[in-house]
């Protein structure tokens, strides 16, 4: 036998074409038991067609998808005990909120007073008690997500598929439903499939996170993983803020590269995981803001650094304020203006656009990959 | 000129034409209706006021009988509008594609460019005893003698399904198409069947629009003239026939308004029925699309 039971869901060169194009190209994973797993992508690459394939609405054009360790490529999505909320929920507005969470029971032929009492039970695990004989266009944005997240949970599934559930809402809700989803997820203690665009939802909530690019997985493994050591280019630029420059390998040794760039500066940046260089390749250069530390200019001079930092002058073009978030931009003798965090505290000795400051960090913050070669 | 007084001008202006429709060719016409069915003739040129043309009506059974006719094979075809209908409308609102779509209602509505007349001729064409379909299975050895499929209820009850089924697909089409596929998606999803999604998803959400298809297709086939008595001949017995009758054969028209009355009072009662059994309102369903 070849199930795992440890996993709920595993995919094995799973692929998908639409005539000429490949929207799910060769993708394998495994989601072990109880854990939130993030799809992270760009739209249009191919995570929703992952998930209805999961779910049983495409069929894979090749490749395996077994849950709790069957295969189900010959279940119709009826009778796949994986449940999915999607991206505008879905909710049947013809039926008030308990018929809504009794369908599924209902569909399973469970009886009237079962019935009953799981839907008063669902609801109030969701905390949301007193909700049942409500109509669905009454409920507020957030209870929305819930009822429906409850009513593919009353049906007790391997795998819950969530299709950007959160997309609709405003930023305050979206912010709180994050910590519920979370929170729901450990609550029910089933495996969530979580698929998005925005990272700052699939870093928040996911035990790990598989960043999907025109139908690949580029890299799957932590949120900490995918930020600080990403696999690849477009990980490195997708998940999280970075500078970014172009440039030419001058000089590459003891895992080290010395980096000429396109518009003239000299950096000191170390190879991404997997990745050696020869002089003269082609590589990109990633630096996140909260790495470069910034100081200003009046004397201390290159004293702020550390041992071997990289370390470049610039004036301060404009301050991004937004609280503990605060970002300078700073322009370079050459080339783009650079972002860097800093800290503002409405004192005297905050940075003022227009001031020369200094900008370091170390070279094992910048990472460089190879242009236009991302790991197959 | 201020601002207030042009708009209120403007208002008056496009309200014209609306008020004299229903005005000069609705209001009117039926109160001069109902003053009509309201007298009773005691003698050449003398009339007085009185119920007696109803009463007429309700002591003569015959005229009963044509009147719960006419609304049980009204009822009948928009049944079956409906069920040849539904499946026509999913079809193009969730499983045609967007360009075949436009292709499709075309095709519906082609059958609308020729009168009502000339389709009733058609099948009289092709259903009368030297007809095509009757030559046909002559030709093919099928019968021994032409057959005669006019002048029955069958076909009577056919003609009117084609000549107002395509009221009932318009208003299905905009309904369905209002509904979101991922709505059927999660009616499966959820562990529903084909049946099961059906009736609890698709139906349901559907009803304004079947409700709304339901009514304009009975009132068109309860009030038509043409089709039952061009294929369904002298023993049709439809009750705008027996109206046309009082009308114009009889020159009774204090009881042909009356007749009028009792068939407008019929179809509106049976509507309200409809709607009070299918918990809808009327704005909900006609006034919807």
């Amino acid at each position: 036998m070849t199930s795992k039971p440890d996993f709920d869901l595993e995919c094995s060169n799973v692929s998908k074409t639409f005539g000429p194009v490949r929207a799910v190209d060769d993708v394998s994973f495994e989601i072990p038991s109880g854990s939130f797993f993030s799809i992270l992508g760009p739209s249009g690459c191919g995570k929703t067609t992952l998930m209805r394939m999961i779910a049983g609405f495409e069929n894979p054009t090749a490749g395996d998808i077994r849950i709790k360790g069957m295969s189900v490529l010959g279940t119709p999505p009826n009778r796949r005990n994986v449940k999915m909320v999607f991206q505008h929920l879905a909710l049947f507005p013809m039926m008030n909120v308990y018929e809504n969470i009794a369908y599924g029971l209902r569909c399973a032929g469970a009886g009237k007073a079962e019935i009953a009492t799981k839907v008063k039970d669902v609801l109030e695990r969701i905390a949301l008690p007193d909700v049942g004989e409500r109509e669905i266009h009454q409920l507020s944005g957030g209870q929305k997500q819930r009822i429906a997240i409850a009513r593919c949970m009353v049906l007790d599934p391997d795998v819950l598929l969530l299709d950007e559930p959160l997309g609709a809402l405003d930023l305050k809700l979206r912010e709180a439903m994050k910590i519920e989803l979370k929170l729901l997820q450990h609550q029910f203690n089933t495996t969530f499939v979580y698929i998005t665009h925005d990272q700052s939802e699939a870093l928040v909530m996911s035990d790990h996170v598989a960043v999907m690019n025109s139908g690949r997985f580029e890299q799957i493994g932590t949120p900490q993983q995918l930020y600080h050591k990403p696999a690849s280019a477009f990980v490195a630029g997708f998940v999280g803020d970075a500078n970014r420059w172009n440039g030419r390998v001058a000089e590459a040794r003891d895992g080290r590269a010395r980096v000429e760039t396109s518009a003239g500066l000299t950096l000191t940046c170390t190879p991404g995981s997997g990745q050696t260089f020869r002089p003269g390749d082609a590589v990109e250069i990633f630096v996140r803001p909260e790495f470069i530390r910034t100081s200003a200019r009046n004397g201390q001079d290159a004293a702020n650094d550390g041992a071997g930092d990289d370390g470049l002058e610039g004036i301060v073009d404009s301050l991004l304020f937004n609280g503990a978030n605060s970002r300078a931009l700073v322009r370079p003798p050459q080339g783009e203006p650079i972002e860097a965090d800093i800290t503002l505290t409405g004192g005297p000795e905050d940075i003022r656009p227009g001031e020369t400051v200094r900008l370091s960090w170390s070279p094992d913050q910048a990472l460089c990959f190879a242009v236009g070669t991302a790991p197959r | 000129m201020n601002q207030a007084d042009f708009k209120r001008l403007s208002l008056i202006l496009l309200f014209m034409p609306f008020a004299l429709w229903i005005l000069l060719l609705i209001i009117l016409p039926h109160i001069g209706m109902g003053v009509l069915a309201l007298r009773e003739k005691v003698g050449p040129r003398v009339y007085e006021f009185g119920f007696g043309n109803f009463i007429d009506f309700a002591m003569e059974p015959i005229y009963w009988n044509i009147l719960f006719r006419t609304g049980s094979m009204s009822l009948l075809v928009t049944a079956l509008a409906l069920i040849a209908g539904f499946p026509i409308a999913y079809y193009i609102a969730k499983i045609a594609g967007r360009r075949s779509r436009g292709a499709l209602f075309l095709v519906c509505l082609i059958p609308l460019w020729v009168s009502d007349l000339i389709r009733a001729f058609g099948w009289i064409l092709l259903l009368r005893e030297t007809g095509v379909v009757s030559s046909t299975l002559l030709w093919l050895g099928l019968v021994d003698a032409p057959v005669e499929m006019l002048y029955n209820d069958i076909t009577v009850v056919i003609g009117l399904v084609y000549t107002v089924i395509l009221f009932m697909i318009v208003p299905l089409v905009s309904t369905l198409d209002g509904m979101d596929n991922a709505m059927i998606e999660a009616g499966y999803n959820l562990g529903g069947n084909g049946w099961t999604v059906l009736r609890r998803i698709i139906v349901p959400y559907a009803m304004p629009g079947i409700i709304s298809g339901c009514i304009i297709v009975f009132m068109l086939t309860a009030g038509s003239y043409l089709t039952p008595i061009l294929l369904g001949g002298k023993n049709s017995s439809w009750f705008t026939e027996t109206i046309y009758e009082q009308f114009i054969t009889r020159y009774n028209w204090e009881s042909g308004a009356a007749f009028g009355f009792l068939l407008l009072a019929f179809t509106s009662f049976v509507v309200w029925l409809g709607l009070k059994l299918s918990g809808q309102t009327l704005a909900g369903t006609v006034a919807r699309n």
